[in-house]
């Protein structure tokens, strides 16, 4: 069990990150704290994303191509490639390397293992997410705003028997 | 109160039952989970395709901004026009042409109110910004313009660019910001972004190939091959996503920090 915990403890925080901006939206009030609310769950669901792409003892996924091949690479094969600055236009297709599980995984002057860098693609979903998560805020902000400068108040009831109460006036 | 309990209930349902989904989750850090590395007999998944094949399609070290660039530049190119349109929306709901509307608005020129807050203060404050503003400017621009060798990208750089200009404002105020940066200004800025990105799509169709497909864009940069192609596309298509950005975030702050009336600011 509590090796259980250890390993999936990340996916409890979220949901639980999850669950109070949740119960912000739905029971909370004022429309800001509202918004606040919302923000918190988009911040769980980045990090649950984020969290996905992860791989123990891995790097960024940004491939080192300046850098010398002996540095990056233990292999002794590729030490022949010290840099390749200026140089972007061929590829260097090199044949008999020996640990190479992905036949045409060379880069540069070395070859990428999939697991030794995180998964780029939660990465990406996410960079997009919040930017848009921002913009779509300062919408929602703008909103709020309005409601403010049309009703006075920013609690949700007053303004719902604002409301209510124009229409009985009709 | 009720409704508070309710809430609490719907709350610790939804949790819970995420809670026991979380039990058939893959570890933290594994590199052999599903995400990472496909189902078992699905052969290759997609995110290894993209570690071990993107600098060879595309000759972009920084996988994140290739897959956004080239392999995802639809969606790219549609969040671009997502935040375009945010910015249009605030600007339709919050703007306010004219200082005839807004009951809060004093006659106030920008230097009484000012002088108003101690002059102690601007002095601290309006010399560490002159000294950062540039900085952060020229950070972002390094961002932007290093974004397919280095963390970074379009995105990263254009909220770098834009928080300047809103540093900008918060240290003096909006309309020191709005005399570099005026209304008309950022929203070209904007729309020039926009049609940057979607210029380079047009281009490939021109030029015979499928919108966005770089690679056929070598005939007119003049590059050793159609992945170098894709490389400086790329970071045209950074650029112009980094002018919306910057533009939309500054008029979202100068909008809703003035209500719309762009005077003052807070």
């Amino acid at each position: 069990m509590v090796e259980f915990f250890e390993q999936h403890f990340n996916f409890w925080i979220y949901v639980i990150l999850m669950m109070i901006g949740l119960w912000a939206v739905i029971a909370k009030n004022n429309l800001i704290k509202k918004l606040i609310g919302l923000s918190i769950f988009q911040t769980a669901i980045i990090l649950f994303y984020v969290s996905l792409g992860v791989k123990e003892n891995s790097t960024i996924p940004i491939l080192d191509h300046h850098a010398p091949a002996a540095e990056v690479s233990a292999d002794p094969h590729h030490n022949d490639e010290p840099s390749e600055t200026g140089n972007h236009g061929e590829l260097h297709p090199k044949a008999g390397h020996e640990n190479d599980h992905h036949a045409d995984a060379h880069v540069g002057a070395h070859a990428v293992e999939p697991d030794t860098m995180a998964n780029p693609l939660p990465h990406v979903l996410m960079l997009t997410a919040i930017v848009v998560g921002v913009a779509t805020l300062g919408v929602a902000l703008a909103l709020a705003q309005l409601i403010y400068k049309e009703f006075g108040t920013l609690e949700e009831n007053e303004v719902l028997e604002i409301i209510k109460g124009g229409e009985a006036n009709d | 109160m009720l409704s508070k309990v309710f809430a609490t209930i719907a709350v610790v349902i939804t949790g819970g039952l995420l809670l026991y989904g979380v039990m058939d989750f893959p570890a933290f850090g594994d590199p052999h989970s599903p995400p990472n590395a496909g189902v078992k007999g699905g052969g290759e998944s997609i995110s290894q395709y993209f570690i071990t094949q993107t600098y060879r399609d595309t000759k972009v070290p920084n996988i994140v901004t290739a897959v956004l660039a080239d392999y995802r530049g639809y969606d790219t190119m549609f969040e671009t026009v997502v935040i375009f349109a945010a910015g249009m929306a605030i600007f339709a709901i919050l703007r306010v042409v004219g200082d005839n509307n807004d009951p809060t608005k004093k006659e106030l020129s920008s230097d009484d109110a000012l002088s108003q807050k101690g002059d102690h203060n601007r002095i601290i404050i309006g010399t560490t910004c002159r000294i950062i503003i540039p900085i952060v400017q020229l950070f972002g621009l390094y961002v932007v313009a290093h974004g397919h060798h280095s963390p970074g990208g379009g995105f990263q750089g254009g909220v770098l660019l834009g928080s300047s200009f809103i540093l900008l404002a918060l240290s003096q105020n909006l309309n020191a910001a709005l005399r570099r940066f005026s209304e008309k200004n950022y929203f070209t800025l904007a729309a020039t972004g926009i049609l940057i990105y979607a210029g380079f799509g047009v281009a490939c169709q021109i030029l015979e190939k499928n919108f966005l497909d770089y690679g056929v864009l070598q005939k007119v940069l003049f590059t050793d091959g159609p992945e170098m192609a894709r490389s400086h596309s790329m970071l045209g298509v950074e650029v112009g996503v980094a002018f919306t950005v910057t533009a939309i975030m500054f008029s979202i702050y100068a909008n809703l920090s003035s209500r719309g009336t762009l005077k003052d600011g807070l």
